[in-house]
């Protein structure tokens, strides 16, 4: 463990009893069970997804073989009233963000008003100036936004970052509750889990709601990847297949007369919608990198003119950009007129000489990040950093102070994990899904637990070796009270991973 | 459906089958070189290579002719493109490319064959080989049977189309180049026959107890060529690849509501085919009509790309 005391989100404070009488069954299975049986269900998990394919191929990494990112047994558990404090924070903060949006990109009132300094957007590398005025179908930008939170009590949670471009990791939200249904089928005999499996229906649903109006009939909606060789193929390929569209690669599409056309063996088919995978800069070689092999000649041409949705909208990536991130509050009471139910982590924006100073002064007591960073790379964790890499950071920061902020490092939660030594607290982050159609905006209720598996560690990107847990979500009587059996048997899962 | 993802199945069918056809001819080929009452050795092996049209390759590779180095060369080479592993390699990235387009048990039963050859790099003594063949043909049987369980939509007719392409060439070859391994120039058919050599046709194409069903009157050489060329009742056969090309077809036309070049040569073949006597060809030149039927399924092959636009 750290210096610091975590709160254990099942185990609670100080380690002895449970704090939440909720979880008292779940503490008692995990001390019935013994690991041996933990790790051999883990294991047969694991080599499901092995079969499956539900691997990952990191960028950079000189072993190029495919690696599937861990998975913990124990699940993490959000009690339904926690659970209904989330959720609407996180709707809140979408709204905000996609109002956000359609501002910079029309109006900017949020700019005249004086609530954002002007060229913190205009002079952002991640403001797509090429985007302005241009509005998507329905006036939605973030249709599907990852929201990554963090947990340091009972009731204290933060956002961490948005994910307002094209969040990945809901294909393990649900892979992992279809392992964890078949390898622990008595955790949901004893607890009444909100089930997460309508999210690719839900999806699909949100994507038709935006199609671009007056075509008629059913909308085509296709899902597009750079391709396998990427990263998150399989998660492009379960989510084309779960919601029954077609996954198509930029070779698949070509746009005639402003319109988007896919080529079948039975001739060109129009497309309405398109979730796409692919980043803005290699979307359209016509308007972004002209280099780019995975994009669609025209297809900004085809959006400007309202014939296709794009999900999510091209030039969102400035919500995500962290030196905005530092002014969430702001931008989300400007836009709802209330206080952000969900707070931000303290963040000093090293472009301010008061906040660099501090900075500079405190190197081993914050975390340190790029703004325009991802995937865990760039970032100085101060406590746990090396002499060498604080001083490598500090000529960074000095050099180029605007493109990074700091955060106090939290005490972030843990949850009991499967550690080689037995079970033991590891810290956790989540990344619920946040869903935004013409209907109206929707929290699935679960979401993506990532999990440091390094004892002590902060670092839960997977890029960086962190694992993934299931994140259960209690309905509101959400345990059973017709127990006649302790759940801490032997029971016996079959056919699983064999 | 989109050509990309007609074209992946196609070609997916196509490397699966090849795989399984090169599993098949190693194992009758160690069975001819190990098992029989006088060890074939050199010439079996040759005319393995000559069968998987890999001779050149092998020569320029700088192998003996050993079993362990030809199988190893048909095997685990990836250095070489025409072995089971890059046929596995390259079926696994079509299957890849069109996941969406393939059931759960498909796409597992592609990538276990795929893990078989995980770690993999030494075929190992004739037991291990094998062993090593006979995982491949349990995961290609495996995929086989997916195949089968998948809903009968264009996916599924894409992938059997691949099959039956894939299939209808790999016999012809098998049966022309042991025929000529057999039967040295000037020799007739019905001579005096290498039982073994024609059990390890047989073999191949998994047939050695549906011969023993179909001809009551022993292994000849003629009854060997009937059957792989004329027999409707073997899945394997000219005739039969050629028939269910034809079907396979008609159903793709039916769903994308076009017939074109290559339904109505696959129909021209198929109705030559069945009118077939093997007595005839076998009296006017087999070899030459092997070559011819080889030539005729790879322009077949071109026609169905350009039917379903796989070149766009």
């Amino acid at each position: 463990m750290g210096k610091r005391p975590a709160f254990d989100e099942i185990m609670g404070m100080t380690g002895d009893v449970p704090p939440r009488p909720a979880l008292a069954a779940l503490g008692k299975w995990l001390e019935d069970t013994p690991d041996d049986e933990l790790r051999r269900r883990q294991e047969a998990a694991e080599n499901t997804f092995r079969q499956l394919g539900i691997t990952f191929a990191v960028y950079g990494d000189a072993d190029t073989r495919e690696r599937i990112i861990p998975f913990d047994i124990v699940p993490r558990v959000f009690l339904a009233d926690e659970w209904a404090r989330l959720s609407e924070g996180l709707v809140q903060r979408v709204e905000a963000i996609n109002a956000f949006l359609d501002d910079i990109y029309g109006e900017r009132r949020i700019l005249t008003e004086g609530v954002l300094p002007a060229d913190l957007i205009l002079g952002n590398p991640q403001f797509r100036p090429e985007i302005a005025g241009m509005r998507p179908p329905h006036g939605i930008w973030a249709h599907i936004c990852g929201i990554d939170l963090v947990r340091t009590g009972p009731d204290e949670f933060f956002v961490l970052e948005d994910n307002a471009r094209t969040p990945s990791g809901v294909s393990y939200m649900l892979e992992n509750r279809e392992a964890m249904v078949r390898l622990c089928p008595e955790l949901f005999r004893e607890y009444r889990v909100e089930p997460v499996d309508s999210y690719p229906d839900r999806l699909l649903e949100t994507m038709k709601s935006v199609a671009p109006r007056g075509r008629g009939g059913q909308p085509v909606c296709v899902v597009l990847t750079p391709g396998h060789f990427n990263s998150a193929y399989y998660e492009h390929s379960f989510l084309a297949d779960s919601m029954g569209i077609e996954l198509v690669e930029a070779a698949d599409l070509v746009v005639d007369d402003d319109k988007v056309w896919m080529r079948t063996i039975a001739g060109r088919v129009q497309v309405d919608v398109i979730y796409r995978r692919v980043d803005d800069d290699y979307l359209d070689p016509l308007v972004f990198r002209p280099d780019s092999m995975l994009g669609v000649p025209g297809l900004i041409a085809a959006y400007a003119a309202g014939n296709v949705a794009i999900i999510n909208a091209p030039g969102n990536g400035i919500a995500d950009d962290k030196a905005i991130y530092s002014y969430m509050p702001e931008i989300v009471r400007f836009y709802s007129g209330g206080e952000a139910k969900l707070p931000n982590v303290e963040t000093w924006r090293c472009r301010e000489p008061q906040a660099l100073q501090y900075v500079l002064d405190n190197l081993d007591q914050v975390v340190v990040k790029l703004v325009d960073g991802s995937g865990g790379y760039g970032m100085l964790v101060g406590p746990t950093a090396s002499r060498q890499e604080i001083e490598d950071f500090r000529r960074a920061l000095i050099a180029e102070p605007h493109r990074y902020i700091a955060q106090p490092t939290l005490a972030l939660s843990t949850v009991p994990t499967l550690a080689d030594t037995g079970l033991s607290p590891r810290h956790v982050d989540f990344r619920p899904f946040v869903l935004t159609g013409s209907k109206g905006v929707q929290v699935v209720p679960g979401g993506l637990t990532r999990v440091a598996l390094k004892e002590g560690s902060l670092v839960v990107n997977s890029s960086q070796g962190g694992g993934t847990k299931d994140s259960f979500v209690l309905m509101a009587d959400g345990q059973r009270q017709t127990q006649t059996q302790s759940i801490g048997g032997m029971t016996q899962s079959q056919g699983f991973g064999v | 459906m989109l050509s990309r993802t007609g074209s992946s199945l196609y070609w997916l069918g196509r490397y699966i089958e090849r795989a399984d056809f090169f599993a098949r001819l190693i194992e009758a080929t160690v069975r001819l070189d190990v098992m029989s009452s006088r060890p074939a050795g050199e010439v079996a092996w040759s005319s393995a290579l000559a069968v998987t049209d890999t001779e050149a390759d092998y020569v320029a590779h700088g192998g003996a002719l050993t079993q362990s180095e030809v199988v190893h060369f048909l095997t685990l080479d990836t250095g070489h493109p025409g072995s089971v592993i890059r046929c596995l390699d390259r079926a696994r990235n079509n299957a890849k490319a069109v996941r969406t387009a393939l059931s759960r048990e498909a796409w597992t039963a592609i990538n276990r064959a795929w893990l078989v050859f995980e770690r993999r790099n030494q075929v190992g003594d004739t037991t291990q080989t094998l062993n090593l063949v006979e995982a491949v043909k349990n995961e290609t049987r495996g995929f086989e049977g997916a195949v089968h369980q998948m809903l009968r939509n264009q996916s599924h007719w894409f992938i059997r189309l691949g099959q039956a392409v894939e299939r209808a060439d790999n016999t012809a070859r098998l049966l022309d180049v042991k025929y000529h391994i057999l039967l040295p120039a000037g020799e007739t058919v019905g001579g005096i026959v290498d039982r073994d050599q024609w059990t390890t046709i047989l073999q191949t194409v998994s047939a050695v107890t549906a011969y023993r069903w179909l001809y009551s009157d022993g292994l000849t050489p003629a009854n060997v060529i009937d059957l792989l060329i004329a027999s409707r009742e073997l899945p394997r056969s000219l005739v039969a690849s050629a028939e269910i090309t034809v079907d396979i077809l008609g159903l793709l036309a039916e769903r994308t509501g076009s017939h074109g070049e290559a339904d109505r040569m696959a129909r021209m073949r198929a109705a030559r085919l069945g009118k077939t006597r093997s007595g005839e060809v076998i009296a006017s030149g087999l070899h030459q009509y092997l070559q011819a039927f080889i030539r005729e399924n790879g322009q077949l092959h071109e026609a169905i790309g350009r039917q379903f636009r796989f070149g766009v």
